[in-house]
């Protein structure tokens, strides 16, 4: 720790990125570049312009970027900010208030590795912005350690529970090989297959490469009946889904490991190829999501997401790093939430149910939707003679709609239990989301048409943290008013209802 | 209407301005549809019965939604303001109502826009650090609405606290 004195060094000077970041950019330029680089050689030479050539400028244009870029960016931490210098032509600034610091991620590319480098991003967590954060691409191993430790150990003014001894950290939990049998129900390997699917297709056609391979598979399938070839596509189709995912948690979440740094900060590592390391401050944690999909359920697995402020659960990279658990035993997503909370019970309790008028609804919502369609389709049958087994098959759907509206009602439920209020709603994906009550910003009460009529009413709590909102879905009228007095005591008492004002 | 949620509705309605505000700019969405719908039917005279039959039926549904809606929105649409809250009640079909601590207000804009000045009215929003929060008053007078901002203004700069 002696060597962060020399990081804020007052008048402290402008740094440079690492400087082996230069066999880095370049290097990455070119495969960030490879697809326009392939195009070139492959539609420069159909059209009989030397692609070779145009290939080789923009070789060189990207590699000239890349060192112009190192050259141009320059970064400093001071007392009280950390700013970063970049730009050729358009030089900006970037300034963050250290107090505002409220991430450090810290990824490694195996390229990065390598060369023992790490790109460091400084998290200001503007939740309702894009693009936030700044970006130093790349310092050596050493320095990014150095800058996330001390971002995040705040000077002792600011700090509110003082560090015990600083470097010490408690693991919470630690990637285990049995999780793996998780992987092939995450379906992260989902969108890989789709994307190399895509690209073979766009290969073959327009580039006229031949796959033998596949051309043997697929006259293979000519020759076998209908149904035995619809089901070894599946059965393909399956494995191959279920091994890419296999391998992408592999590659994603191996060596996970969270653990709690005694300068109050949670620490988050993963990754076999690229590796990232997570910090966030505890005292941006809201709370803790238990999210458990609709595969993941049935084989018990669950993942676990902390819910904090500047961390947007759900875009892309952002929510990685808001993950506290990747999918894994539903018992271990339950004790680490628990840990991360402080409290065991919200992932535990008995939650409170919203009653028959909200399985109604369920099942009218469900019904009402799916039933169009073979409704439709038997319009179009009887009126302008389309097939009627298009009616028939659509018929599938709403009998797909029954279960998922009575599981979609038996997964409804709201509770208050100590410092937190816990709300969970879902099939496909169901959530249960425990946010601490001082997390909560305000309150929106919608009632559309319907949900009036039925004396239902959709209780959002507003927060700055994690999906913004967090909603009881149709909680029955009469709960929904002690529900908020009791969450935040004393807001709702000038509003009251004078012949109900014993409430307050 | 909500009897059941044992909260009263806000305080104070909007200005009654807002019914001829809310015709007036749902109007523009049916005007366009309703010319698109026009030059439909002007293109091409097959069909005819069917085109003036559709033609008919979204003016008939225009004028429904424009006589309704903004009566029903004037009679929802409440707003109220304490030393420790703000309290609004919105929507018409759709209702909904918005609580938040002053001690989480964190901006407290008031916008005039061109069709809002020509009624002499102006909206005010009020936001907080969740993007989910913001509270919009729509339809107040002018003056109203300067003093709600001015009001609100003191009140938040009263009360300590980093809003998140």
């Amino acid at each position: 720790m002696t060597e962060v004195g020399t990081v804020v060094a007052t008048g402290a000077p402008w740094q440079r990125l690492s400087v082996r970041m230069l066999a880095v950019h370049p290097v990455r330029e070119v495969l960030r570049a490879w697809p326009v680089l392939i195009g070139l050689l492959f539609f420069g030479r159909a059209r009989r312009v030397d692609g070779g050539l145009w290939g080789l400028v923009a070789l060189v244009v990207v590699v000239l970027l890349g060192l112009a870029r190192w050259y141009t960016t320059t970064y400093r931490v001071t007392p009280e900010q950390v700013q970063v210098r970049r730009g050729l032509l358009r030089r900006e600034v970037l300034t963050v208030p250290r107090d505002r610091v409220r991430t450090v991620d810290v990824t490694a590319s195996p390229l990065h590795r390598l060369l023992g480098l790490a790109r460091v991003v400084i998290g200001t967590g503007r939740s309702d912005r894009q693009n936030d954060g700044l970006k130093l691409d790349a310092l050596s191993t050493a320095d990014a350690e150095r800058l996330r430790t001390e971002l995040l150990h705040r000077p002792a003014a600011v700090t509110t529970q003082t560090p015990a001894a600083p470097g010490s950290e408690a693991v919470i939990t630690r990637f285990q090989p049995a999780w793996l049998r998780y992987g092939p129900f995450s379906l992260s390997g989902l969108v890989i297959v789709g994307v190399v699917a895509g690209f073979l297709s766009r290969l073959a056609n327009e580039a006229n490469v031949q796959f033998g391979f596949l051309e043997t598979v697929a006259g293979w399938l000519a020759r076998t009946p209908v149904w035995l070839a619809v089901v070894e596509v599946i059965v393909l189709f399956l494995v191959v889904v279920a091994a890419t995912s296999t391998a992408a948690y592999v590659v994603a979440y191996w060596g996970f490991r969270l653990s709690r740094q005694a300068s109050g900060t949670l620490h988050i590592m993963r990754g076999l190829l690229t590796q990232r390391s997570i910090t966030l401050e505890e005292r941006r944690l809201r709370g803790v999501e238990l999210s458990e999909t609709l595969l993941l359920r049935p084989v018990g697995g669950a993942r676990c997401i902390a819910v904090a402020t500047g961390l947007r659960v759900g875009r892309g990279a952002e929510r990685g790093g808001s993950l506290l658990l990747p999918p894994a035993p539903l018992a271990e997503a339950v004790r680490v939430g628990a840990e991360v909370l402080g409290d065991p019970v919200p992932l535990t309790v008995e939650l409170v149910r919203h009653g028959p008028r909200a399985a109604r609804r369920r099942y009218t919502r469900a019904l009402v939707t799916t039933g169009a369609v073979p409704v439709a389709f038997g319009l179009l049958w009887w009126f302008a003679g389309s097939p009627a087994w298009l009616a028939l098959v659509a018929l599938v759907l709403p009998a797909l709609g029954v279960p998922l509206a009575w599981d979609r009602y038996r997964n409804l439920g709201h509770a208050l239990v100590g410092r937190h209020l816990v709300v969970r709603e879902g099939s496909l994906v169901r959530r249960r989301t425990a946010l601490n009550r001082d997390g909560i910003i305000g309150w929106n009460l919608r009632q559309s048409f319907f949900q009036r009529r039925a004396g239902v009413v959709t209780v959002e709590a507003t927060t700055a943290a994690g999906r913004q909102r967090y909603a009881a879905e149709d909680v029955p009228a009469g709960l929904a008013v002690p529900l908020i007095d009791q969450a935040l005591p004393g807001l709702l008492a000038p509003f009251l209802d004078d012949r109900l004002g014993d409430r307050a | 209407m909500t009897e059941s949620v044992a909260l009263r509705a806000p305080a104070h309605r909007v200005s009654p301005r807002a019914i001829g505000y809310w015709t007036v700019r749902a109007s523009f969405g049916w005007l366009v549809l309703l010319v698109a719908q026009v030059g439909w039917l002007l293109g091409d005279l097959g069909h005819l019965g069917l085109r003036v039959g559709v033609l008919a039926g979204t003016a008939g549904v225009a004028v429904l939604h424009l006589v309704v809606m903004p009566q029903w929105r004037y009679r929802v649409h409440r707003w109220e303001t304490t030393d420790e809250a703000v309290y609004t009640q919105t929507g018409w079909f759709t209702q909904e109502r918005r609580i938040a601590p002053i001690s989480r207000i964190q901006t407290v804009d008031s916008a005039f826009g061109v069709l809002e000045r020509l009624f002499g009215l102006a909206n005010v929003t009020v936001t907080t650090a969740s993007a989910a929060g913001p509270i919009r008053i729509h339809g107040l007078r002018n003056d109203d609405a300067q003093r709600l901002v001015d009001q609100l203004t003191r009140t938040t700069a009263a009360t300590p606290g980093d809003a998140t």
